[in-house]
């Protein structure tokens, strides 16, 4: 571990440097393992968050009552080792030609959809609609926020909490919002729905409903996390 | 809150290419009991210890478990048909 960012209150992205890593692809994760002084070993799954060819970063939230989580958003620090298997992952992955992109997400399940925005052609057309529960728990908001314009269009839903003079969606993500915000199934855009199991399943349901062929969606689902 | 522990085929990716040696999660599968054909990272997966159980999408079938030890690892693949890997190119 080479270096920390700040995220959100929840949310710190890790900087890392992998003796021997190949390069990974828009939408990979690798898998981290800790070993604890008696020998016992977790290992969890983590996206990576940076653009192919930048220096490697996961994104990780905290869950409360998680084992792993908590050590590496609370505790971890510059110069710790851990070991990392990866890059893994051939489905959740994008490959660039030019078709417009629709990513959804759910809180941290945004993590390998920003890997796709910035390794993106300054041609290539992309909306996210990225749900979290309050402004604050927005992850890469800045980054978003400078990112945004003609070709990237980023829809924010916050589920729980909206500041005064909100302007975006205010609810949990569903078929309408879907209908608003997504491209007519008709263009063919490449679809990548990421974020907690529950989110995923209502986010896929919601384009199947929109006309969407079933495997023309990429989904990925993270568990508890991500919602 | 159960389904919170249900996870998809990307989960096992890193498990899956360091057993078989390739990416895995594009694989295409076939379950034995309902015939589907799917891809590996649309399967449902559950990762509660002390193994790994990998179902079905469309019957629920179990397809394959996994148990890891320090040492050695089980696997029972006994719920596939088939299942075609790509050839590293
Ligand atoms: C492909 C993939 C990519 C991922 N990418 C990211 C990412 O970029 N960023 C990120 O933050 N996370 C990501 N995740 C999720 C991540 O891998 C971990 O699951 C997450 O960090 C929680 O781990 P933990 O050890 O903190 O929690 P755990 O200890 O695993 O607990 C998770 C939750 O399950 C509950 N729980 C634990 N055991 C049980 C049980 N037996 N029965 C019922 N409930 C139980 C806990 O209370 C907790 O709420 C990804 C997951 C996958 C599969
Ligand atoms: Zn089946």
């Amino acid at each position: 571990m080479t270096g920390a960012v700040d995220e959100t209150p929840r949310v710190r992205t890790l900087l890392l440097e992998a003796d021997g890593w190949p390069g990974h692809r828009a939408g990979q994760h690798l898998d981290v393992r800790l070993t604890a002084e008696d020998g016992y070993q977790a290992e969890r799954s983590y996206s990576i968050a940076s653009a192919p060819g930048e220096p490697l970063a996961i994104t990780i939230e905290r869950l409360e009552d998680g084992e792993v989580s908590p050590y590496l958003v609370d505790e971890a620090r510059d110069g710790d080792t851990f070991e990392v298997r990866g890059p893994i992952g051939g489905y959740f992955v994008w490959e660039d030609d030019g078709r417009p992109v629709f990513l959804v997400g759910g809180g941290s399940g945004v993590v390998p959809l920003m890997s796709m925005i910035r390794s993106s052609s300054e041609s290539t057309p992309i909306r996210l609609l990225y749900s979290s529960r309050t402004l604050e728990d927005v992850i890469y908001r800045q980054e978003l926020d400078a990112r945004a314009g003609d070709r990237v269009e980023v829809f924010h839903t916050l589920t729980r909490e909206q500041p005064p003079g909100w302007a975006g969606y205010a609810r949990r993500i569903d078929a309408e919002m879907l209908r608003e915000v997504a491209w007519p199934s008709a263009e063919q855009p490449h679809v990548f729905v990421c974020g907690s199991t529950r989110f995923v399943d209502v986010a896929a349901d919601g384009l199947v409903a929109l006309g969407y062929e079933p495997l023309s969606i990429r989904t990925e689902r993270f568990g508890a996390t991500g919602g | 809150m159960a389904d919170d522990r249900r996870l998809d085929g990307n989960a096992i990716g890193g498990m899956m290419l360091e057993l078989f040696g390739v990416e895995m999660t594009t694989a295409t599968e076939v379950c034995r009991t309902c015939g589907t054909a799917d891809v590996v990272a649309r399967l449902e997966v559950y990762m509660d210890a002390p193994g790994t159980v990998v179902r079905c999408a469309h019957c629920k079938a179990v397809l394959m478990r996994i148990v890891r030890g320090p040492d050695r690892t089980w696997l029972d693949l006994s719920g596939f048909r088939s299942i075609e890997l790509r050839s590293p190119d």
